[in-house]
């Protein structure tokens, strides 16, 4: 388990566990009462940790290396999953993963960033930064759903699209414009769920929802607390007052009418039980899904779009 | 304090302020060449360099007062919104950024929506202000795009967009990247209607702007080297640790790159989009003999930009303008450099008519 700064007070308890068990197995001495007094008191503590977090902790916590990414959501929520493959225009960006699959019994696509999880992976991965690629081969997938009548079920973790020279010759303004617009576009359900960070354009690409969940230490933003810091303060190391003035967590975004849901995650945040945050959004996913099915496909898209329309008009003083 | 300094220093200033009273801005300096040119001179070519053709940023008024006929339009204010929802503040306040803002430019946000004829055709313009804010697109500026979507879905006219913008406006967080998903539903709702989107890419168009509203359109035309992209080129540089070709993410770069249709110089523009805005609405057009139909054969022998219209033009119509052929090189340079005068030479007499229309005072 990797420790975030602000975690050092539990990181040290857990060591002590850790060191006890150790001993314990060492000398036959019988610790089981002291492991559990500790193990008590790093409950308080994450307690009371995580439920004050502030906007910079919690872009931490998004970012947690162990946090799970798309893959593992697709792992365990998705039957007979099969991924599907490219642009037909250029190539194939593994930023993006997407395919057909089984959601609890109804067949999906599911499309969505993947950060990886280790060098190799993230490479491969671009670090889940997706290149215009990547938005064509999720309009392409959300395209075919749309014709054999299967919802959408996007997984957004992203630090936005990637700034490089050939995606930008290669359009990666229109494909992520084109990308929105087919999200908005489409007659069958599209449920997106931010996982991790919503960094973007890149993000809002994949995120143009009927429904827009989040998970309870989430982040989504119109730009990084670093690049707005290295702009409006003109220094990076204000990111954390950006961060706050920014307004970017799920809390504020449901205070702000652009989400429907916080999908409250495991003590800790999802990376300490990443099964009971990945089955929260199953479950999320499944309530909305049942509301959106029976409608049809104009009313689907009508609703998606008056969706968009709506925020800021209301709920805001 | 005493007689010198309460009485006779201010005499003297009133004496010598008489010869500050000459703006130091009467004369502009080309960016690219140096050129000095007078200002009036500078507004008459509407902010071309007249040496060498270099399109400086035009002021949002003077850009509608060029597209309109004779320079008159309507405007439509732009819907009220919350202001500063998020209560954002950085090294200063949002609120008294756009106070700033709104004082200098005496609008309420970036986005000017205007209707009225262009060569006699209605068409909505939602033309983005640089000088406010950067041409930051926030939620005044988005429900403002919605408002002209659906203006010009009431007036069945075509919606040009013509943004001027470094992207979203960061002082509104995730609102302003909403916007990104409520202007792509006002373009949609122009082409659900039938009519034609048409964007006009003008420097600057970054970030969320050329993510959603500027990518778009059925026909995307750019003014000469305009910066158009979705990074910045600094951010890219970081990124990739090389340096980037000459001209990256100029029209003229977007062009050969395949990601817009033209590019049009100012002289040409309203021109160009009569023409197009014609041809997406008018499927037939009256033809007064009945031999040939009205062919316009752009000549594609490089370096050739105008075409006269061939053949029978009806003169109770509009006359055809001038046709643009612009070949996607570098070698366009020598005739971009070609003065206004001589294009009005080129263009003939059938498109005489369009031609002076197309040249209203710059100063509206």
């Amino acid at each position: 388990m990797r420790f975030l700064d602000f975690e050092r007070p539990i990181a040290e308890l857990e060591g002590k566990i850790a060191e006890l068990r150790h001993l314990g197995d060492a000398d036959g001495m019988n610790i089981v009462e002291e492991v559990a007094r500790l193990q008590q008191k790093v409950e308080r503590q994450l307690q009371t940790t995580y439920a004050r977090l502030t906007p910079w902790q919690k872009t931490h916590v998004a970012r947690h290396p162990d946090r799970p990414h798309c893959l593992r959501y697709i792992k365990r929520l998705i039957d007979d999953f099969t991924p599907l493959a490219g642009d037909r225009s250029f190539a194939e960006d593994e930023a993006i993963v997407g395919g057909l699959g089984r959601f609890r019994g109804q067949a999906v696509v599911v499309i969505g960033q993947e950060k990886g999880h280790d060098t190799e992976s993230r490479v491969k991965h671009n670090f889940g930064m997706p290149r215009p690629e990547g938005y064509r081969k999720a309009q392409r997938l959300m395209r075919m759903a749309e014709r054999f009548g299967l919802p959408v079920l996007t997984l957004v973790d992203t630090a936005g699209a990637f700034p490089g020279k050939g995606a930008e010759e290669r359009g990666q303004a229109e494909a992520i414009a084109r990308s929105t617009e087919t999200c908005l576009d489409l007659r069958v359900p599209l449920i997106a769920c931010v996982i991790g960070e919503g960094g973007s354009g890149g993000a809002i690409a994949l995120a143009a929802g009927n429904v827009v969940l989040m998970l309870e230490h989430a982040i989504y933003s119109v730009i990084s607390p670093e690049g707005c810091a290295s702009i409006l303060w003109r220094s990076g190391d204000k990111a954390q007052d950006a961060a706050e003035a920014l307004r970017l967590t799920a809390q504020d975004l449901e205070t702000l009418g652009v989400i429907e849901e916080i999908v409250k995650e495991p003590l800790g945040g999802a990376h300490r039980d990443p099964e009971a945050a990945m089955d929260a959004v199953g479950e999320a996913f499944e309530r909305h899904l049942a509301e959106l099915m029976p409608l049809s496909g104009d009313v689907i898209r009508a609703r998606r779009r008056a969706r968009f329309l709506a925020i800021g008009r209301q709920g805001l003083s | 304090m005493n007689w010198l300094s309460d009485y006779v220093r201010p005499k003297f200033r009133n004496l010598v302020g008489s010869t500050r009273e000459v703006p130091d801005n009467l004369w502009h300096k080309c960016s690219t060449c140096g050129h000095m040119i007078f200002h009036k001179e500078l507004d008459k070519a509407r902010r071309v360099c007249t040496q060498c053709g270099h399109h400086m940023r035009l002021p949002v008024k003077h850009r509608l007062a060029m597209l309109f006929d004779d320079g008159s339009y309507d405007r439509i204010p732009l819907p009220k919104v919350p202001a500063d929802p998020l209560k954002f503040r950085d090294v200063k306040r949002y609120t008294d950024r756009l106070k700033d803002a709104q004082s200098r430019t005496a609008e309420s946000d970036g986005l000017i929506v205007a209707h009225g004829p262009i060569e006699g055709r209605t068409a909505v313009v939602a033309a983005f202000d640089f000088d406010f804010m950067g041409g930051s697109m926030g939620m005044a500026v988005g429900e403002g795009f919605v408002a002209a979507a659906e203006k010009a879905v009431e007036l069945d006219a075509p919606l040009i967009a013509i943004p001027s913008s470094g992207g979203a406006r960061m002082q509104e967080g995730i609102l302003s990247l909403m916007q990104m998903a409520r202007v792509t539903v006002a373009v949609d709702m122009v082409k659900d209607a039938g009519l034609p989107y048409i964007v006009v890419l003008t420097d600057p168009t970054t970030g969320g702007v050329t993510a959603s509203l500027a990518m778009l359109g059925d026909i995307a035309i750019a003014e000469p080297g305009a910066i158009i992209g979705f990074a910045g080129a600094r951010v890219i540089e970081q990124t990739i640790h090389e340096k980037l070709p000459k001209g990256f993410q100029r029209s003229e770069y977007l062009l050969e790159h395949g990601m817009v249709d033209m590019v049009v110089p100012r002289d040409t523009l309203k021109g160009t989009l009569a023409r197009v805005i014609r041809l997406l609405t008018v499927p037939v057009e009256p033809v007064a003999q009945t031999t040939l139909p009205t062919v316009v054969t752009p000549d594609h022998v490089e370096g050739h930009r105008e075409t006269e219209p061939t053949g029978p033009v009806d003169d109770s119509e509009d006359p055809h303008p001038d046709v643009e052929v612009l070949p996607p090189s570098d070698g366009d340079k020598a005739a971009r450099r070609k003065t206004a005068p001589e294009r009005e030479r080129r263009t003939g007499d059938s498109a005489a008519a369009s031609t002076a229309a197309d040249q209203p005072p710059p100063e509206a």
